[in-house]
């Protein structure tokens, strides 16, 4: 009731800190997005800009001309649902795995004492120094067929074939769940380092065994962190075009590469535009309600 | 607050803790405690910050391992017990409820580690709530609820599995003064109704004299003694008991006169030797410390007709606290004698004694047996 009240309060230094990311939001989002959503109800033209205008002024009479064939194709080429599938599919699991390293690595270095913790937490964030694209390129050179990778297996003796990963789904999702990992490792930490302890003692001292502790206490609590990296990872990854098209082979066309595809081979901006509309509404309308539902559940875990 | 007579039938012990020390990298937080806690009492630790309460409370439940020493639980060796092992449960000084569950699965959450069947949990629940009297509340999450009703749902959930020890960490550390005094009362209340064995820390001493059967003193690790609220206040047996539990007037000194029946003991701050109408152990020259308590001190503007144990001095200062004011004396040498004088006294005393007021020149007696005589 008392924060109910406070917020009546009109505060000029509040609404200005909330002014600066909201107009950013507004240029540098919702702008562009107006403008992509405008070009994916035009015809394409072999002209400068490569699209026809919406509305047009001629003879005393103003057209407004709603092309929904872009649209029209998305639906009947299977190739583009085949692309939109293959990649929530493969975001999916990448966010799956990111999720399966990135707890464990998250947990771990948030039971650290603190100096350690920093380093680890160092040695995470590091290699975002360097250029993804270098990233990606030197994984290339550890999964192709003499890399570095089928080198140490034959040497090992573990193999006596090179193993074909270069060009397959395992090399992208390899790559994905690579660069990816820090997005989910970042926000379950800094869930977990903020746990009370003494709640697992309490846990503890009522008969719970660690796993069973970890499942009922640290693991609910977390969720938000869980969400968090989930959401940073599952959203990019849908469209992601770097690491299939380096990696990835002819089974791994995601609807990223087909937009590359659309944009640049066909020089089909309008219809490259529907392709990211479409994209952005699929992942758009049921991750906000999904964080909606999940936010009205979260408001008595956070605090307290 | 069990009467005398009722703690010698319930003389069994349930607790013995031998030699128990811990070392934390070389401080001694808890330095070779022996103590029997018997069955059904509730016993306070109290100590000032830091003397290792809470250390010797965690190691209790499993969260800390002693360095040396022995705990047995009915006779049991506690040391091989993890944490979830041990049939004891601690409510703790956060409360340390989960956030994410409502109270009844707060209070479940230990039942349920014991696979009992869903209804007798649900039983089990719902009269612990009662016992409480949070029913109305069982759907609530912790955060919805007040200081004081999270208190009762921590209580609750360590007593729902019928602990065989239940370990209180300042119990009232989180509460206000006035819920604090009307909590400690309720808590002793609940505690006897179910009849478990009880062991808290505090450093408030009020609280463990309300709340407990006996109490033990810590100081620096050490249990200094251990005794009623009532022996303990009474009769301290070092300068720090008698200066940690109460105000106290401590006179420094040495045994003059060690006969059969009485010893005096000389002290600088008096002017007269301090006659003690019992005989203590110790020789003539012995260096010792004699403490008397504010309450136990007269004071009056004739001379008293007693032949020892009184002086004069000038009234410094009266602090009004309501029920009692203390009389702050300054005796000749400079040392400084608290006298409590209850209220109810100063109203219907005599003209004299309702006149007696700063500046004024007084006399301060006590009687021969009320002094206590410490050695350390
Ligand atoms: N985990 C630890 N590591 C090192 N030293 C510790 C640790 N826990 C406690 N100590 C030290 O042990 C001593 C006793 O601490 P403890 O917490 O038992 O005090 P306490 O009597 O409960 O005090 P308080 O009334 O302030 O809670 C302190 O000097 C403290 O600094
Ligand atoms: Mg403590």
């Amino acid at each position: 009731m008392k924060a109910a009240a406070e917020r009546k309060i009109w505060r000029p230094g509040r609404s200005l800190v909330i002014a600066v990311p909201f107009i950013w939001l507004l240029l540098f989002f919702l702008a562009p997005f107006a403008i992509v959503f405008k070009i994916s109800f035009a015809e394409s033209q072999l002209a400068q800009p490569p699209f026809t205008n919406l509305v047009e002024w001629a003879e005393d009479m103003l057209t407004l001309s709603l092309n929904l064939f872009n649209y029209k194709d998305l639906v009947e080429y299977d190739l583009y649902l085949k692309g939109y599938l293959t990649s929530i599919k493969i975001a999916f699991f990448s966010t799956v795995f990111c999720l399966l390293l990135g707890y464990p690595i998250a947990y771990v270095i948030s039971r650290m004492p603190p100096h350690t913790r920093n380093v680890c937490l160092m040695l995470v964030i590091m290699p975002s120094w360097t250029s993804f694209l270098v990233r990606i390129y030197a994984w290339m050179g550890i999964l192709k067929g003499n890399g570095l990778l089928n080198n140490l297996l034959l040497w090992l003796g573990v193999i006596d074939q090179p193993l074909a990963i270069m060009h397959t789904p395992t090399a992208v999702y390899i790559g994905i769940v690579y660069a990816y990992l820090p997005f989910m490792v970042l926000p379950i930490y800094a869930n977990l380092v903020k746990h009370d302890h003494s709640l697992l003692e309490a846990s503890a001292d009522l008969g719970a065994k660690p796993w069973t502790s970890f499942l009922r206490i640290t693991l609910p609590l977390s969720i938000g962190g869980v969400i968090a990296g989930s959401m940073l990872v599952f959203i990019p990854a849908v469209g992601e075009f770097v690491i299939p098209e380096l990696l990835g082979g002819p089974n791994s066309i995601m609807i990223g590469k087909l937009l590359w595809a659309e944009f640049f081979n066909a020089r089909n901006w309008p219809g490259a535009a529907a392709v990211a509309v479409v994209m952005l509404l699929l992942l758009v309308l049921p991750l906000t309600l999904f964080h909606r539902y999940q936010a009205r559940d979260l408001e008595g875990r956070e605090d307290a | 607050m069990a009467l005398p007579e009722n703690k010698a039938k319930q003389k069994k012990v349930q607790l013995q803790i031998c030699g128990v020390s811990k070392d934390f990298d070389g401080t001694l937080a808890v330095n070779n405690v022996d103590l029997d806690i018997y069955q059904g009492e509730i016993f306070a630790l109290l100590g000032a910050s830091g003397c290792g309460k809470t250390t010797l409370l965690r190691m209790l439940a499993g969260f800390e391992k002693p360095s040396a020493g022995s705990i047995l639980l009915e006779g049991e060796d506690m040391a091989r017990l993890a944490p979830y092992q041990r049939p004891m449960n601690m409510m703790f000084q956060s409360y340390a409820l989960f956030p994410h569950m409502t109270v009844e699965n707060n209070i479940a959450f230990g039942l349920k580690q014991d696979r009992m069947p869903k209804q007798q949990i649900a039983d089990k629940v719902a009269e612990v709530l009662g016992l409480v009297q949070m029913e109305a509340y069982a759907k609530r999450k912790p955060h919805q609820l007040s200081g004081g009703q999270q208190q009762r749902v921590a209580l609750a959930r360590s007593l729902a599995k019928s602990p065989k020890l239940l370990l209180l960490d300042e119990p009232m550390g989180a509460l206000d003064k006035k819920l604090r005094t009307r909590m400690q009362l309720e808590i002793v209340n609940i505690l006897e109704k179910v009849g478990v064995t009880c062991v808290m820390v505090t450093h408030d001493q009020e609280e463990a004299m309300t709340m407990a059967d006996r109490v033990g003193i810590m100081n620096a690790g050490i249990l200094s003694q251990v005794g009623s609220p009532m022996e303990v206040y009474e009769r301290p047996n070092s300068r720090m008991t008698a200066e940690f539990i109460g105000s106290v007037n401590l006179f420094e000194g040495e045994l003059v006169v060690d006969e059969v029946g009485y010893v005096e003991i000389a002290s600088d701050s008096l002017e007269s030797n301090i006659y003690i109408a019992h005989g203590i152990v110790g020789s003539e020259g012995m260096a010792l410390a004699v403490a008397i308590r504010p309450e136990k001190i007269n004071i009056s503007r004739t001379e008293p007709a007693q032949a020892h144990n009184k002086a004069r001095g000038v009234v410094e200062d009266i602090a009004y606290l309501g029920s009692h004011s203390v009389y702050h004396v300054r005796l000749p040498s400079g040392f400084k004698v608290l006298a409590s004088v209850a209220n109810s006294n100063r109203q219907i005393a005599s003209d004299e004694q309702q006149r007696i007021t700063w500046g004024d020149e007084v006399f301060v007696s006590w009687s021969d047996s009320c002094a206590v005589v410490l050695y350390s």
